[in-house]
């Protein structure tokens, strides 16, 4: 490891003044579980450390009428015992509850596991289902996209150099919605996902049928993603098996699963199936209340 | 927990004990700086003046070196020096023997640092001493190694055939039973080969015959400690190793070898150990350490991280394993046959020996016969590890067993009851077992409440496996100081990895009439006490307390003799009972007359030393209940229940511990820990996150339940415990994933998605 340099920059524009000028050799840090074990290891190298964790907007949390507001930098454990997100975006508890242990938890954020567009990110199919925005800052001032367009690859997203994500934005949620993310795991903790499933579901008054659906899927292709075909296939179909088993077919269909030391392609494939049954079954009985 | 006893210990018992201290719980010596951190292990351990040093490793996992540049290295500021093998005397063809088992020297000064070829991913190549850590890395990074790369030897029978590359040219073939080598290069290192009986009659005479083949992945111990090594090599020559080891006297002779120095300069000093299961024995710093100090003259220390731990010391290996078992019409074997092949890793060494002893060791057959093959294969050299060999050999015939328990119709316990190897059994390798337990563990099972307790769930399922390794003697050597209050310092050699400072103690002080608190045992170097054998083979409760047994009898002896000098009596006069000398009108007890004589006369100090060879035995049976998630293969245990002979538990928490720990290392190595290699040969889970050892939140409490068969050859009956109980756990889960949803595991781990491979076939 060599020696580096740390900011801990209290505006958005000292942040990015500071990582614009460092050209490509500084990285922010907005929890740090993941940047910080990579220093160490020798797998990233920087001049410069930039903690975001001290600037405001990117601390921000707010549910109200107008939906969610969630800091890119706002940690784990503030997240999932949040009554508003526990009441309306379950979905991002969900993954902020099995990131990591209790230590991870207090410094990790959703935006720092959007950021490393990792295939198994926790969050990142919670945040697909759920349709967020990302709201990103930058040396060429503010864009918002969907959260679906941000990974473009293993490890790679959309942000040009000196931009970061300052928040993600969420809808306000319908009556008769409900979400969920599960991920498979061999063990039960200190695991990567396998497979990471995130759905939300909107069913009409009688909660007999889905209006609407969108599923997330993790760990099973080169980025977390929006399975589109798997969710128009609920939508204005009734609530049962035989519905939400396509559903699970549907999913399995649009994958690109490989072996590796977590899980089989063949495992992959099928658990894909199990687990959005599951997944969207939780989401239907959260949305039934 | 349940202690079912025959020798009536103190614990719970309303008759006379048997014994004062040994059966009791007393807090371990060593605990207070356990507790709160003081413990001070191998990278705790700061030298004056010392320097940081790190290691270049290959990232290939089989090529020859063409050249090793390491200027760049040596001019970066801050380093002190470089090493490599051309810094360490050539072995030669030599031969040294390391008490538990002999190594060819070449092969482990070439395992420190590599030097004709690399042989694995991971592979110490070139060493470096810096002013501090991030520049002896930064160095290390800058040495060029230049290969010409080879194509990568995996599979065990794919390293056997013909057509593969050999690793070592130096490796032919040798016919364990006769010392015959072959003639040409091969990755096939030894051959063994026991038999018994006619085996083809034996077939001929059952009725149900069951073949199958069985495969196992390379696992680690994964001690929570990385390997750590200080040296300081003095100006006169002196060498002092400051490490957490097994075995201090070990390492001092293989330093001494690899750097071909005098035995007496080499002088090892033992940290607080963080785990070793065997890992801990072989050397992988000290020699390079010792050369960078004396390059350097400076103190020079070398820590391990995860990856350099899981890549570069010594797992115990994956193995291919046939085994075909036949059994008449009343369930008795007729005739078993194994042929097994084991990874040795890149020099050879795989435990096959013993796991051709241990494959049929809890059966009494009468025609038997076993092949085992150690086979070089491009991966870290494999160590022992916990009953080395063992567990692989019970996964394969606990699963034939089992099948053949389904053949019969018969309860599994009850096939093994009517089987079990007990005293007077000759196993396949001509061992006669003397009194020895396993009958009694099977019957401590079928009476368990667990066994007892039907299983009620969907896709629930409950396997039993049965489990045996040895119980080694070897040297060891104990002194007991007496001090002028009549407590008792106790000196040893033998590491504590298992609270082994309290039972030795216990045993002391049983023998000589104090209490357990009244001992203050401390662990030394090779300087400061006789000579004595690693911490392995399940031996040191067994032989150091033996040692620790004779040091009693030798103070007595001397007590006795000058208490009649002191009464002014005949010697025969006196005798020493229960914890008192006793003279023709006078009585004290041992503190009493120690406070008396040490005020009046010499020290008194006790020597006690032990070397028996044919300690026993002993035997372990496990159940386990799982449940299986019929769509994603994922097994969780709901219950589990070890029932060990133990001989005579010493002290029974420690016992019950041991019986835990090595419970959980089978439940992980039969569940998810695998080493996982791409096409190239490099492991891409080396660390804790994709390695899975199993989580508390994975576990049952894991119910011990102590058997007492007393060993008779041990003066309180002490039979090895630590080793036992990781032999079962495998075999008794892919028994009971078979109970729960019909799928017969025969591959090891029987991770999701092996598990749900097998459901998806059916």
């Amino acid at each position: 490891m060599r020696d580096f340099d740390y900011e801990a920059p209290t505006s958005l524009a000292d942040a990015v003044g500071l990582l614009t000028k460092s050209n490509g050799t500084a990285r922010p840090l907005a929890g740090g579980t993941d940047l910080i074990d990579h220093v160490r290891t020798g797998r990233v190298s920087a001049d410069l450390i930039v903690d975001l964790k001290k600037i405001p907007e990117l601390m921000v949390l707010e549910v109200n009428d107008e939906g969610l507001r969630l800091g890119a930098a706002v940690p784990c454990y503030q997240i999932y015992e949040h009554p508003g997100i526990l009441e309306h975006y379950s979905a991002i508890s969900d993954s902020s509850n099995i990131i990591g242990g209790m230590q991870i938890q207090n410094r990790a954020s959703v935006g720092g596991n959007l950021a490393n567009a990792g295939a198994a990110a926790d969050s990142t199919p919670a945040l697909i289902a759920l349709s967020a925005t990302v709201v990103i800052t930058g040396p060429s001032g503010t864009r918002e996209i969907p959260v679906d367009e941000f990974c473009t690859g293993p490890g790679q997203n959309v942000l040009e150099s000196g931009e970061i994500i300052v928040e993600l934005r969420f809808p306000p949620r319908p009556a008769h919605s409900g979400s969920h993310y599960r991920r498979f795991i061999p063990r039960n903790e200190m695991d990567i996902a396998v497979v990471g499933v995130g759905a939300s579901v909107v069913l009409d008054e009688s909660g007999e049928n889905f209006v609407s659906a969108r599923i997330g899927l993790g760990a099973v292709a080169a980025k977390p993603f929006y399975a589109q075909e798997a969710s128009e296939i609920l939508a204005g179909q009734p609530v049962n098996d035989e519905t939400i088993q396509k559903a699970g077919a549907a999913a399995r269909a649009v994958i690109h699963p490989i072996t590796d030391m977590r899980g089989t392609e063949e495992f992959r494939n099928h658990v894909t199936g199990v687990l959005t049954e599951r997944v969207v079954k939780k989401a239907v009985e959260r949305a039934r209340g | 927990m349940a202690t079912i006893d025959e020798t009536k210990s103190a614990e719970g018992s309303d008759e006379t004990p048997k014994y004062k201290v040994i059966g009791t719980r007393p807090i371990r010596h060593d605990g207070a700086d356990k507790v709160t951190g003081r413990a001070l292990y191998g990278a705790d351990i700061k030298v004056k003046g010392m320097l940081y040093g790190a290691i270049h490793r290959s990232p290939h996992a089989h090529a020859n070196i063409k050249s090793i540049d390491t200027s760049k290295a040596e001019a970066l500021p801050g380093v002190r020096a470089v090493a490599t093998s051309a810094d360490l005397p050539e072995p030669g063809d030599k031969i040294a023997e390391l008490g538990e088992g002999s190594v060819v020297l070449n092969h482990l000064s070439s395992n420190n640092l590599a030097r004709t070829k690399v042989l694995y991913k991971g592979h110490s190549i070139a060493a470096v001493a810096a002013d501090n850590i991030h520049i002896a890395r930064e160095a290390a990074s800058l040495i060029e190694v230049e290969y010409e790369l080879l194509p990568p030897v995996l599979d065990v029978m794919e390293a056997m055939s013909d057509e593969a590359p050999v690793l070592n040219p130096d490796v032919r073939t040798e016919e364990v039973a006769t010392g015959e080598k072959g003639d040409k290069p091969t990755n096939v290192a030894k051959r063994f080969l026991f038999e018994k009986g006619d085996i083809e009659k034996g077939f001929a005479e059952a009725k149900y015959v069951v073949e199958r083949e069985f495969r196992t992945s390379t696992v680690h111990q994964g001690y929570i400690e990385p390997h750590v090594a200080t040296v300081l090599w003095n100006n006169d020559g002196q060498i002092t190793v400051w490490t957490p080891t097994q075995g201090t006297f070990s390492v001092r002779q293989q330093v001494a070898e690899l750097l071909d120095v005098p035995l007496a300069r080499v002088k090892v000093v033992p940290a607080e150990i963080g785990g070793g299961f065997g890992g801990k024995i072989s050397v992988y710093l000290a020699p390079a350490a010792a050369v960078l100090s004396r390059k350097s003259g400076a103190p020079v220390q070398l820590v391990m991280d995860r990856a350099d731990v899981l890549q570069a010391t010594g797992p115990t290996p994956g193995s291919y394993i046939k085994i075909k078992m036949g059994v008449d019409a009343e369930g008795h074997l007729t005739a078993a046959d194994a042929w097994m092949a084991y990874e040795a890793g890149g020099y050879p060494g795989a435990p096959i020996g013993a796991g051709a002893m241990c494959v049929f060791s809890c059966y009494d057959i009468p025609n038997g016969r076993v092949e085992g093959f150690d086979v070089c294969v491009n991966k870290p050299r494999t160590n022992a590890y916990r009953a080395p060999g063992a567990t692989n050999a019970a996964f394969a015939t606990e699963g034939v067993v089992d099948e053949l328990c389904g053949k019969l119709g018969m309860s599994p316990i009850d096939f093994r009851l009517l089987n079990a190897s007990k005293e007077g059994t000759r196993r396949i390798d001509g061992v006669v077992y003397p009194r020895v337990g396993l009958v009694e563990t099977l019957e401590a099972i079928k009476e368990s409440e667990h066994f007892k307790t039907p299983l009620t769930g969907k896709n629930q399922g409950r396997g039993i496996g049965s489990g045996f390794w040895f119980n080694a003697g070897l040297k060891s050597a104990v002194t007991a100081t007496v001090n002028s209050d009549g407590s008792v310092g106790l000196l040893e050699g033998s590491t504590d990895i298992g609270g082994s400072r309290t039972a030795i103690a216990m045993q002391f002080a049983e023998a000589i009439g104090l209490a357990a608190e009244d001992i203050k045992p401390a662990v030394v170097d090779t300087d400061s006490v006789g000579y004595t054998d690693v911490t392995g083979g399940s031996r040191v409760t067994y032989a150091t307390g033996w040692a620790a047994y004779e040091a009693a009898q030798d103070l007595k002896r001397q007590i006795i003799a000058r208490s009649a000098e002191l009464w002014d009596v005949d010697p025969a006069q006196v005798s020493y009972e229960d914890g008192h000398v006793i003279g023709p009108d006078k009585k004290a007890c041992f503190k009493e007359i120690a406070v008396e004589l040490s005020a009046g006369g010499e020290p008194l100090v006790g020597r006690g030393v032990s070397n028996h060879n044919e300690p026993g035995g002993a035997f372990g049976t496990h159940v386990v209940d799982v449940e299986v998630d019929p769509d994603t293969g994922k097994v969780d245990i709901l219950r589990y229940t070890a029932a060990q002979d133990c001989g005579t538990a010493i002290h029974p928490a420690y016992v019950e511990g041991q019986i835990q720990g090595g419970a959980v290392q089978g439940i992980g190595w039969g569940l998810n820990e695998e080493y996982w290699y791409d096409k190239e040969g490099s492991m891409t889970n080396a660390n804790f996150l994709d390695y899975r050892i199993p989580t508390c939140y994975d576990l049952p409490m894991i119910d011990a339940i102590i058997v007492e068969v007393p060993n008779p050859g041990h003066p309180y009956g002490v039979r090895g415990v630590g080793e036992v109980p990781i032999v079962p756990p495998p075999a008794a889960l892919a028994a009971a994933i078979q109970d729960a949803v019909g799928v017969q595991m025969t591959e090891l781990p029987m991770s999701p998605p092996r598990v749900l491979h097998e459901l998806l076939k059916k």
